[in-house]
C-alpha cells in the first residue's frame, strides 16, 4: 500500500537557508502526521534551462517519500500555495525500484550458477527469465 | 519488396511525373509495412529500401551497425535526474534526436524520452534551444 515517489522542487534563489530548512521541515512534519516517511537533499543553487517566474537561477532539493498518494497530493498542495517555491515535479518511483531490484536480483542468480558448478536444484529456481 | 517499388516505378513513368512525387512519401515509410523493417532499424535505414535508396540521391546501402549504448553497457536505471547523460541524446536545438541517429533500441529510446519531457518539466534541460 505504500509507494516510494520522489517529489523535486525549485525554491527561488534569493532564498535563505535557514528558511529553505524551516520550508523542508513543515513538509517533513506532515508526511510523518500521515505515517510516511521522507528524505530530503538539497542539491543547491543551479542554472535552470529556461526562465521561470523570471528567475534564471533556482536551489533544487530533492524530497524522497513513501506514503499514500493523498499524502503526496497534499504536500503538492503545500508547495503550489508556497510563495518561494516556483516549480515541483513528482515521479511515482516504486514500480522502478521494482523492475531495477528484479533485474539485479536475476544478473545476481545468473552470476551464482555461473560461478558454482550447475547444480540441478539452482538452476531449477532461477526464474525464467520473462520479457524484461 | 523490390518489385514493389518497381512495379509503381513503371506505373509512374505510364501515369506521368505526378505519380512520382506522390510515390516519394510513400517510400519514406510512414504508410508502408516497411515500418516493421524500420524496427529492426539500427541495422540500417531501411534494408528493404535498398535498391530504391540510390534512387534518392545516393544514399549508402547499409550504416554501420550502432548498438544501444543502454544494452551495451548495461545501464539499467534511465533517470531523468542525470543531465549528462540526457544531454547526450538531445541536439543542438533540444530536440530528443531520434533513433535511428543514436542507435538506440525502442525500449530503452522510449524510457529515455519519458525522462527527458520530465527533465524538460523540471528545467534541467530546455525544451527548445541551447541550454545556457
Amino acid at each position: 500500500m505504500n509507494r516510494t515517489y520522489e517529489l523535486m522542487f525549485i525554491v527561488r534563489p534569493d532564498m535563505v537557508d535557514e528558511d529553505l530548512n524551516k520550508l523542508i521541515s513543515t513538509l517533513e512534519s506532515s508526511v510523518t502526521a500521515a505515517h510516511g516517511t521522507i528524505k530530503s537533499e538539497i542539491w543547491g543553487k543551479r542554472r535552470l534551462a529556461y526562465t521561470v517566474r523570471r528567475f534564471n537561477d533556482g536551489i533544487f532539493v530533492l524530497l524522497i517519500l513513501e506514503g499514500t498518494g493523498g499524502m503526496v497530493h497534499e504536500l503538492e498542495r503545500r508547495l503550489r500555495v508556497t510563495e518561494p517555491v516556483i516549480k515541483f515535479l513528482t515521479v511515482r518511483t516504486d514500480e522502478e525500484l521494482k523492475r531495477l531490484d528484479k533485474i539485479k536480483k536475476l544478473r545476481e542468480s545468473r552470476k551464482k550458477a555461473s560461478a558454482a558448478p550447475p547444480v540441478t536444484p539452482e538452476a531449477g529456481t532461477e526464474p525464467a527469465p520473462a520479457a524484461v | 519488396m523490390a518489385e514493389e517499388t518497381k512495379a509503381p516505378a513503371a506505373a509512374a513513368e505510364a501515369a506521368g511525373g505526378e505519380t512520382r512525387t506522390a510515390e516519394r512519401p510513400e517510400r519514406s515509410g510512414d504508410s508502408r509495412p516497411e515500418r516493421s523493417d524500420r524496427d529492426r532499424g539500427p541495422r540500417g535505414p531501411r534494408p528493404g529500401g535498398g535498391p530504391g535508396g540510390p534512387r534518392e540521391g545516393g544514399r549508402k546501402y547499409f550504416r554501420r551497425k550502432k548498438v544501444c549504448k543502454f544494452c551495451t553497457e548495461k545501464i539499467e536505471a534511465i533517470n531523468y535526474k542525470d543531465v549528462r547523460l540526457l544531454a547526450g541524446f538531445v541536439a543542438e536545438s533540444g530536440k530528443i534526436v531520434p533513433r535511428r541517429l543514436t542507435g538506440v533500441c525502442t525500449p530503452h529510446q522510449r524510457r529515455l524520452s519519458a525522462a527527458i519531457k520530465q527533465a524538460r518539466n523540471i528545467a534541467l534541460l530546455p525544451f527548445a534551444g541551447r541550454a545556457q
